[in-house]
């Protein structure tokens, strides 16, 4: 009979309603362009020791351009400083040493990439745990990344 | 929505349709037939939790005086976005940026009743950049910008009473238009007895010019006409695009009980204005010059305090014979609503008094004025002849129609209020074809892309005026409600019944993708131009000038810098300027001071923001983030010494031991 279909067909459906759920939800409305998804497990070698983000192969660094210098102090000290201190704790670690500690790819793409670092790779996880506030995206493009890594050459230089 | 999933969706819940369907066979329900439509309507609003509607809805406030936003057809409320009132909940009407745009030439008003937003249009369609909306009572005008949701501009009408008749915007946003509801004197504060209503009263019909690329209104002209009340008006659209038609009513010229003395005539009528010809005889020196004080507040920048510009001055033109640009239709009887149907050919009023809806025909009309069928004149301004202009009385329509909105396939809705319905009929037979309660007594409606060359057939909101049973009670007053049907069908459907903020008076719907892709996120600090903003943290501090203090303070996850700070005084005037130093979007932070007369401030990313507080007693002051930022939240607060006024504890700030 006729009546039936429409029935069985709902049953079917019914069972179907898990499957339905389990395919929705995983987009993300974040527009945040500089936060790639990056698969948890299987980091590769660069991305243990550079970090996870748009820098995804060694930066070239040379002699310290003054110029660049000074475009990343002025952004750092608009968008950075109220977190970290050179030395000493804050709401974040202390940076005056960081490229001690970390690659200027590392700390280009914690810069860029701070909500996927923390989230997928191990030394973020880490430094999320001991901090537990998230270092939020500051709109830092990846040229004044850049400039910002060399502003912390020059100030370890002078400084340490 | 994205459709296949919809789609599969519809398959479910009509699945979800016939299995209750099914049961109600088994145990002999009766309403089997409605929890059908119900499934089906459920259905049609459901947008899955994370999902987007597909439009924006912006619903006027009425006397709240404010504009909210909803998603439809989920009906999810997104937003109020404070225009007219204060509002304390961000700040807006307290905080120092935001104060002058409440202020006008009787001073600061906190509150008004906001009645009809109106989308900006290039090419007759709404472009989702700017959005309007009038100031009823004192009269005014303010945009809204789509980027931010926020409202940046305000605009106050001179000489006028009671600006309902506003803020329709013509085709491609040349003009937004205004006009008095309440005819006054024409004239700066003119003191004259009430009974020399029809020599000394005047109406005022404004036409402000919009600057094409900052949406910036300047009050162009206005015209003088009759002392009648203006209600309603609209932009023509295609051939009448140079066209603005107002409904007049009153035209008995009664100052007193208009209940009975302004519905004795048998007809009104639509003023038809051509605006390109009435602006060619201002450009040409037809206008006079006539002071007048009105405010126009804006901000200069991307961001800081919103400035006071007191204009003085006023361009005015009194219809003069052979003109030829101003013209009465006559039109049964006390007619609310004008509307042009998206071919711009009709011209429907709405006459709340009469037991037609009246359509005139434009084409008629230019006619009808080239070979001069006049029945008369009026103040120079010719009346047409009924016969010549009308093209079809839509009968039966219930009783009292108000305001028609179109779906461009040949239908034309019209919400009708005492008989509490929405009646669809057709634009060539001019017959009623479906008809709708509407609960209860409906005023505007709107259709989602409406009042556009092209609105699309889908949604219709009936705004309603009362709720009386239809929700759980909530006392002797409650909110007035909204509804929404689908109209992609023959028959329209209510889909969703649901109350929303002050009273809905109009709403227009756009299309979300419109709108979206410019939405801002943050304010980008690069671009903070306000004139106290924090640019680096450490400019943080607290400047002194006799007995006015500024404190330059920053936020971040989770603090204020400074947050210490000693050495006010009892009868100083603190300014908290107060720059979010977050670049992430959504995270606000807001401050507010204990015993400070004033509302708290929310602060977006990359704002500034200052609120004004005259400490009266001697004491420690907390101040906390009224926004739950970060998981320190509770952390983020911070201490203002007072000291006695004459005391010399010095000025100091800081954050932190080192
Ligand atoms: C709202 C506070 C905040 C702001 C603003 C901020 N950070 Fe961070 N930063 C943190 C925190 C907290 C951490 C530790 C990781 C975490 O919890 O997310 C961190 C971690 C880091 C690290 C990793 C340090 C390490 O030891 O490996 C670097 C590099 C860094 N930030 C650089 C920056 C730069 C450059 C800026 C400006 C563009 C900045 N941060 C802005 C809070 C902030
Ligand atoms: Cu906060």
């Amino acid at each position: 009979m006729n009546t039936y279909k429409p029935i069985l067909t709902s049953i079917a459906l019914f069972l179907l309603i898990p499957l339905f759920y389990a395919c929705g939800g995983e987009e993300s409305s974040d527009r945040q362009t500089s936060q790639p998804e990056v698969e948890e497990a299987g980091l590769s070698d660069f991305e243990l020791e550079h970090g996870i983000g748009p820098v995804t192969e060694p930066v070239e660094i040379g002699e310290i351009d003054p110029d660049l210098v000074t475009k990343g102090r002025n952004i750092y000290e608009m968008k950075c400083e109220m977190c970290h201190n050179y030395q000493g704790r804050m709401v974040g670690p202390e940076l005056g040493n960081v490229l001690e500690r970390r690659s200027p790819e590392f700390v280009m793409n914690f810069i860029l990439n701070p909500g996927g670092m923390t989230r997928d790779h191990p030394v973020g996880q880490e430094l999320l745990r001991e901090y537990m506030t998230v270092m939020p995206f500051q709109n830092v493009q990846r040229d004044e990344a850049r400039a910002i890594v060399e502003y912390l050459r020059f100030y370890y230089e002078e400084n340490y | 929505m994205d459709n296949k999933k919809s789609n599969t969706l519809r398959g479910l819940l009509l699945g979800a349709g016939f299995i209750a369907v099914a049961a109600f066979i088994f145990t002999g329900c009766p309403s089997q037939q409605s929890m059908f439509d119900s499934g089906d309507a459920a259905q049609k609003v459901y947008v899955a939790p994370g999902e987007h509607d597909e439009y924006y809805g912006f619903f006027s406030g009425g006397y709240s005086g404010q504009l909210s936003v909803w998603g439809l057809p989920s009906a999810r409320f997104l937003k109020v976005i404070p225009v007219f009132s204060q509002d304390p909940e961000t700040g807006y009407g307290y905080s120092e940026e935001t104060k002058p745009l409440l202020m006008t030439s009787y001073g600061f008003i906190p509150w008004d009743d906001s009645h009809h937003p109106h989308i900006s249009q290039t090419n007759g369609d709404a472009d989702g950049r700017w959005i309007y909306i009038n100031a009823n009572n004192t009269p005014r005008i303010a945009r809204i910008d789509l980027q931010t949701f926020e409202t940046k501009e305000i605009l106050e009408l001179p000489n006028t009473g009671g600006n309902h008749a506003s803020s329709f915007v013509t085709s491609n946003s040349e003009y937004v238009i205004g006009a008095t509801r309440f005819s006054i004197p024409y004239e700066m504060d003119l003191d004259v007895p009430i009974d020399s209503y029809s020599e000394e009263f005047r109406g005022a019909l404004s036409f402000i010019a919009l600057d094409p690329e900052t949406g910036m209104m300047e009050m162009d002209f206005q015209i003088l006409v009759p002392p009648y009340n203006y209600d309603l008006g609209r932009a023509g659209k295609g051939p009448s695009s140079d066209w603005v038609f107002f409904t007049t009513y009153n035209t008995e010229e009664a100052h007193t009980l208009l209940e009975v003395n302004a519905s004795r005539n048998d007809k009104d009528y639509v003023a038809a204005v051509n605006w390109k010809r009435a602006a060619e005889l201002v450009r040409n020196g037809a206008g006079e010059t006539m002071s007048a004080e009105y405010y126009h507040n804006y901000y200069e920048g991307n961001q800081g305090i919103a400035i006071n510009d007191v204009k003085d001055q006023v361009t005015v033109l009194t219809p003069q014979d052979g003109q030829n640009f101003i013209y009465f239709l006559p039109t049964p009887k006390s007619p609310h609503g004008v509307d042009i149907d998206p071919t711009g050919e009709y011209i429907v009023a709405g006459g709340k008094l009469a037991t037609v809806i009246p359509v005139h025909s434009f084409s008629r009309m230019i006619e009808a004025i080239e070979n001069q069928r006049f029945e008369g004149h009026v103040e120079n301004i010719p009346i047409l002849d009924y016969d010549a202009t009308i093209i079809g009385e839509v009968e039966n329509p219930g009783l009292g129609p108000l305001h028609t909105e179109f779906d461009g396939r040949g239908y034309a809705y019209t919400s009708v209020y005492i008989s509490s319905e929405i009646v669809k009929w057709s634009l060539e037979t001019f017959e009623v074809v479906d008809r709708i309660d509407a609960y209860y007594s409906i005023g505007h409606l709107m259709i989602t892309g409406g009042d556009t060359k092209n609105p699309d057939a889908r949604y219709l909101v009936g705004l309603t005026k009362t709720a009386k049973d239809r929700y759980l009670p909530t006392g002797p007053k409650q909110n007035h409600p909204a509804q929404l049907y689908d109209i992609s069908g023959d028959r329209m459907q209510l889909l969703l019944d649901f109350p929303t903020i002050g009273e809905p008076h109009y709403a227009q719907a756009i299309r979300a993708d419109i709108v979206t892709p410019n939405v801002k996120q943050i304010y980008e600090m690069e671009d903070n131009d306000h004139p106290y903003a924090l640019r680096r943290v450490a400019d943080n501090r607290v400047e002194r000038d006799g007995d006015v203090v500024r404190i330059y303070m920053s936020s971040t996850r989770s603090h204020f810098r400074p947050d210490n700070i000693e050495g006010i005084r009892v009868g100083d005037t603190v300014y908290i300027h107060l720059t979010n130093l977050e670049q992430e979007w959504d995270v606000v932070h807001g401050i507010a001071v204990k015993g400070a007369n004033n509302s708290e401030i929310l602060v977006a990313p990359g704002q500034t923001k200052s609120i004004k507080w005259e400490p009266t007693r001697t004491g420690i002051y907390p101040f906390y983030c009224t926004a739950f930022c970060s998981a320190l939240h509770q952390e983020m607060q911070g201490y203002i010494r007072v000291s006695a006024a004459d005391s010399d504890v010095p000025l100091t700030w800081s954050t932190g031991g080192n």
